[in-house]
């Protein structure tokens, strides 16, 4: 049994340690984003571009899907988005050299283009308000979903900062941990809670978008393919009837 | 005189090359059971997504970019900038997975009555020979996408050669081509996925195919049309496959397609099982993912090797778990093949193997925890007890006799 768990977890880093398991993770809010509110988008559209921009890169998406998808005209789209001078068919890349990132932060700050899909939308609207003071780290925040993040506290000027409540718990292995219960606005930011929500909101929706541009189109254009199987069916269910008739009859 | 330009043409092709005959032969004056019911649906429908992966294959490639630096963003680029890119994409990652609950419900389909059995065991063969190949052929398109699932998906499969003794670290390194999954594996991975794969199952399906039209269809009795036939020397119960069976099949293909468009339309994630959420990660040889899970339709199989505490034992394990079923026709030694004339002790059996594999399916997806691993290996010792006691259970199960026409 130690062998085998020695083997896997050297093999499969990850697989058969338990120790993922056992760490309590601390919960996720629904997010509630609506893909089809066009105003939603565009604020955060706005914020995308004003908070995130700079540091991630959406190296998969253009410009202009974003200009005809959301309704902006070229002038907008230029005005909004792009920074760096470039053309708005181009991937939206960013100006901050990876070696400059790397220097700053530690760690190259990760490319959003399908974020939404590896990470989901639920983490993503919690994670941006789970920020909170801890003078250890290197910006003076931590986050309760990713611990030890090297992502500042990119928000705080509208959040403002939260304070954490630490609990201890007591896992199903009968180990004591410290975990984080509760996290309360210590410092005001420009903007209510509720507000500030309803931003994230619409940045995470923002994001889910960019990370699948086509699914809007894919949803409505679902129902019109199952319809057609079913007339279609019918059509040969009848057909198949006519033909059939004649077989039940032994010899 | 366009009718007689027609009549014309058509002697001339006859001569030629025998279409007619071709077409007699298979569909007009090929006789299936009239019994044929649900379960023999899913070999057409197996042929379906065979060509309709081959299909949307082709205008993926035409899109696609196999190396390392470009594969996942040309994926992206699919789903983004190609008109109809996203359908293309999404029916080939959801075509793949179907592929393999229609295989399974076809090999079911031969548990079920017996199709394995005498004079069908070299179409078994073939069809054990295209369930292998599909494997590969997954396997390899999987790592395709070159997001992380797909990388180190590859990395812990490829190295599991590395538990042969003496070469197998030899033959680890042959394969990816590197000491790691790089570049060079996702070169000749697209080679063996696009070309060399889909030749040899197309001649598989063929080969499949004409074992097949040879000794005729298995039937829900597991009865010999062939043994009642008039005196035009058709059998009795036999009905032609065309039009008969085309038009039923297409009621198949259908409803196929209508439960298909709706995971492609609206879960093409299908929750993570069909693409995996670290999929939607690009792949990055420094970073090891916290779970590493195949795709639903081999953690069965994973299972089995994750419950062998020694890493070689448990590959040959694994093999085993596979080559067992090639040698089924041999092990079943009941007089009667359906279900519907067996007895009690074979029924018992396939249901608890039905539960144990999809129990297996499940224990391969979570973590190797100690209560899992014990469940794993419970469901594993079902899974093999079931064929290496085969030839004891189904000689002494109580059969009833099957009936001389169908029923």
């Amino acid at each position: 049994m130690k062998r085998l768990l020695i083997i896997f977890s050297l093999l499969f880093a990850g697989i058969a340690s338990t120790s993922y398991a056992a760490v309590k993770s601390y919960p996720l809010d629904k997010a509630n984003i609506d893909p089809t509110d066009g105003e939603s988008l565009r604020r955060g559209a706005t914020l995308f571009a004003n908070y995130c921009f700079n540091c991630h890169s959406v190296s998969l998406m253009r410009y202009s899907r974003i200009g005809r998808d959301l309704d902006y005209d070229e002038a907008q789209l230029e005005s909004l988005l792009v920074f760096t001078g470039a053309k708005i068919g181009d991937l939206m890349e960013n100006a901050m050299k990876k070696e400059d990132a790397k220097r700053w932060f530690g760690v190259v700050p990760p490319d959003l283009s399908v974020v939404s899909r590896s990470r989901g939308v639920d983490w993503l609207y919690t994670y941006l308000r789970s920020f909170y003071k801890d003078p250890s780290r290197p910006w003076g925040v931590n986050n309760a979903v990713f611990k030890d993040v090297a992502m500042p506290h990119v928000l705080w000027e509208l959040q403002g900062l939260q304070h954490a409540q630490f609990e201890k718990v007591t896992d199903d292995e009968g180990v004591e941990q410290q975990v984080i219960s509760k996290l309360i606005i210590a410092e005001p930011g420009e903007i209510s809670s509720e507000q500030f929500d309803n931003s994230v909101r619409d940045i995470v929706n923002f994001l889910h978008y960019m990370g699948e541009p086509t699914k809007q189109k894919r949803l409505q254009l679902g129902g019109w393919v199952i319809l057609y199987l079913a007339i279609f069916f019918v059509v040969v269910l009848l057909l198949k009837k006519e033909y059939w008739k004649d077989v039940k009859k032994t010899d | 005189m366009m009718r007689d330009w027609f009549i014309l043409g058509k002697e001339w092709v006859e001569t030629r090359f025998p279409a007619k005959e071709f077409w007699d032969d298979h569909l007009v004056k090929y006789y299936a059971p009239r019994n044929l019911n649900f379960w023999y649906f899913f070999g057409s429908l197996a042929m379906l997504v065979l060509v309709m992966q081959i299909v949307t294959g082709i205008f993926l490639t035409m899109n696609y970019k196999p190396t390392a630096s470009t594969a996942f963003a040309s994926v992206e680029y699919i789903m983004r900038d190609v008109n109809w890119g996203w359908l293309i994409r999404y029916m080939h990652s959801t075509g793949a997975s179907f592929f393999f609950v229609v295989i399974y419900l076809h090999m079911f389909r031969a548990f079920l009555y017996g199709s394995y059995r005498k004079p069908r065991e070299l179409l078994w063969l073939f069809g054990m020979a295209l369930f292998v190949l599909l494997m590969a052929e997954a396997f390899m398109g999987y790592l395709l996408p070159w997001g992380q699932m797909s990388f180190w998906g590859a990395q812990v499969i490829i190295s599991l050669f590395g538990a042969i003794p003496v070469i197998g670290n030899d033959i680890a390194l042959w394969i990816r081509g590197d000491f790691v999954i790089a570049d060079a594996t996702l070169n000749r991975f697209f080679a063996f996925h696009v070309i060399a794969f889909p030749l040899v199952i197309i001649g598989m399906v063929m080969f499949h195919l004409i074992a097949l039209h040879r000794v005729g269809s298995n039937n829900p009795d597991g009865i010999e049309i062939k043994a009642n036939k008039n005196e035009k020397g058709i059998p009795k119960d036999g009905i032609p496959f065309h039009p008969y069976f085309t038009l039923k099949d297409m009621l198949g293909v259908i409803v196929f397609l209508m439960i298909f468009s709706v995971v492609v339309f609206y879960f093409p994630e299908m929750g993570g099982w069909f693409l995996e959420k670290d999929n939607f990660i690009p792949a990055d040889p420094l970073k090891t993912p916290e779970h590493i899970t195949p795709l639903w339709y081999f953690t069965p199989f994973y299972a089995i090797l994750r419950a062998v505490p020694d890493k070689f034992l448990g590959v040959m394990l694994m093999g085993a778990s596979i080559a067992v079923l090639f040698v089924v026709p041999w092990l079943d030694r009941s007089p009667v093949k359906s279900i519907r004339y067996r007895g009690l002790y074979y029924k018992i059996a396939l249901a608890l193997f039905v539960i144990s594999f999809i129990a297996l399916g499940y224990l391969g997806t979570v973590a190797a925890t100690p209560t899992a691993t014990v469940f794993s290996r419970i469901c594993s010792f079902i899974y093999f007890a079931f064929f290496v006691f085969m030839p004891i259970y189904t000689r002494l199960d109580k059969t009833k006799a099957p009936p001389d026409r169908v029923t």
